[in-house]
């Protein structure tokens, strides 16, 4: 449990190894701030949807999942895409009404991030990787965890050196967007040292 | 807008992935290899287009307040087919693209161009607009695939263009290429050479160093 933690944190991080999230990666990236608040949401997110899904896998759409009421032949995982989907955009607009309603700080905000979240692939493709890895319910919870936080860590860190780089004397068809891919890459190089990293 | 602009306009000027940042995802991840890359832009450009069409055609029945959801579920479905037909009669790609076929679905140029173009124009624009943009996503996907495959193992689609040393050639493979690093540092020296091309796609500078204002 505690290697699938920290594989999904460091070595398969979503966004440096999966490349996932991309887009909101690039364009929330410019202020530790705001960086911060987008990461916390994903965590928030992927820790509802990916054990949510995980349980509507395991009793719905599996092969045999029906096998309780005698319906043992019937499978259904080529619904898995559009059941995933539509549980996380209906989680993510339940989550925004409970926040506004009973924690109205953290609405404030978290709030413009979370729409951006249902059509955000880092939420999708971790529900996808814990379906396609067949994780039980227990290690979905760890591996959302793991997942959500390795994004954060990403988008955090990339923020902070883009905030330096702003005093950077880049060159100007290299400025903003082709440098963030340039800096990306080299962070994705360095997480990639804890490929070989097994738990102790 | 002409036909003709719609179609070209995104190949360059206004190319969806390297100007407007969208549908990276997609396009680093399947770049690793030219069949890999081709096969997600032919997936990629059949939702496109039929995604496009189809809102387009219904997009007077749409309400207004459920257009992300109705919008969304086309998509989904239509992903869905593309995937099962791809694991009917390309298994082997379709292992090798994993997951990154079903999230064509999250994919923010299908959705960025059913709500701001075919919710306001009639099918046939739209669809040559989803043309359009598909080939812009193409053409990214197939140059960051050419240039890795072959600084990453100097073959092309099997054929040998580099010969490599083990081969007996000169020419020494790049492992990193094969990475995951490489992506996106081949991307962000694409949008380097672009905008380099098109100096109007340059973006301001966040912060003008002191003494340098006048500097262009």
């Amino acid at each position: 449990m505690t290697d699938l933690f920290f594989r999904a944190i460091l070595a398969e991080n979503l966004a440096l190894s999966f490349f996932l999230g991309m887009c909101t990666f690039l364009a929330v990236s410019r202020k530790v701030g705001t960086a911060t608040g987008l990461g916390i949401a994903v965590v928030a997110v992927q820790m509802v949807t990916v054990p949510l899904n995980n349980l509507v896998h395991a009793f719905l759409l599996d092969a045999g999942a029906w096998g309780w009421i005698g319906l043992a032949e019937v499978d259904l995982r080529f619904l898995r895409l559009i059941t995933f989907i539509g549980i996380i955009a209906a989680t993510v607009q339940i989550l925004e009404m409970v926040l506004d309603r009973f924690f109205p700080a953290l609405f404030s905000a978290l709030g413009i991030y979370l729409p951006l979240l249902t059509v955000n692939c880092a939420i999708l493709g971790g529900s996808l990787f814990m379906a396609d890895r067949g994780y039980g319910f227990g290690e979905s919870v760890v591996y959302a965890a793991g997942g959500g936080i390795g994004w954060a860590l990403a988008v955090m860190v990339l923020a902070a050196i883009r905030e330096r780089l702003v005093y950077a004397d880049v060159p100007p068809a290299l400025r903003g967007v082709g440098m963030a891919f340039v800096v990306t890459g080299l962070m994705s190089m360095g997480f990639s040292v804890f490929a070989g990293m097994a738990a102790p | 807008m002409s036909t003709r602009r719609l179609l070209t306009d995104p190949l360059v000027d206004q190319n969806p992935v390297t100007l407007h940042l969208l549908g990276i995802c997609s396009a680093l991840a399947v770049t690793t290899n030219l069949d890999t890359a081709l096969t997600m832009a032919a997936a990629m450009t059949v939702v496109l287009v039929l995604a496009s069409v189809i809102i387009s055609t219904i997009r007077r029945l749409i309400p207004q307040e459920i257009r992300l959801i109705v919008q969304i579920t086309i998509i989904a479905t239509l992903v869905m087919v593309i995937d099962l037909a791809l694991q009917a009669f390309l298994f082997d790609i379709s292992q090798r693209l994993s997951i990154f076929v079903s999230l064509i679905v999250t994919n923010c140029i299908i959705l960025g161009r059913a709500e701001a173009f075919a919710m306001r124009n009639p099918p046939w624009p739209s669809l040559v607009d989803a043309l359009g943009n598909a080939a812009g996503y193409s053409l990214v996907l197939v140059v960051v695939a050419i240039l890795r495959e072959i600084l990453g193992t100097g073959d092309l689609l099997g054929y040998s263009v580099l010969p490599t040393v083990e081969n007996g050639g000169w020419f020494e493979p790049l492992g990193f290429m094969a990475l995951a690093p490489s992506a996106f540092i081949v991307l962000g020296l694409l949008v380097w050479a672009l905008r380099a091309l098109r100096p109007s796609q340059i973006e301001a500078p966040d912060y003008a160093a002191r003494g340098t204002e006048g500097r262009p």
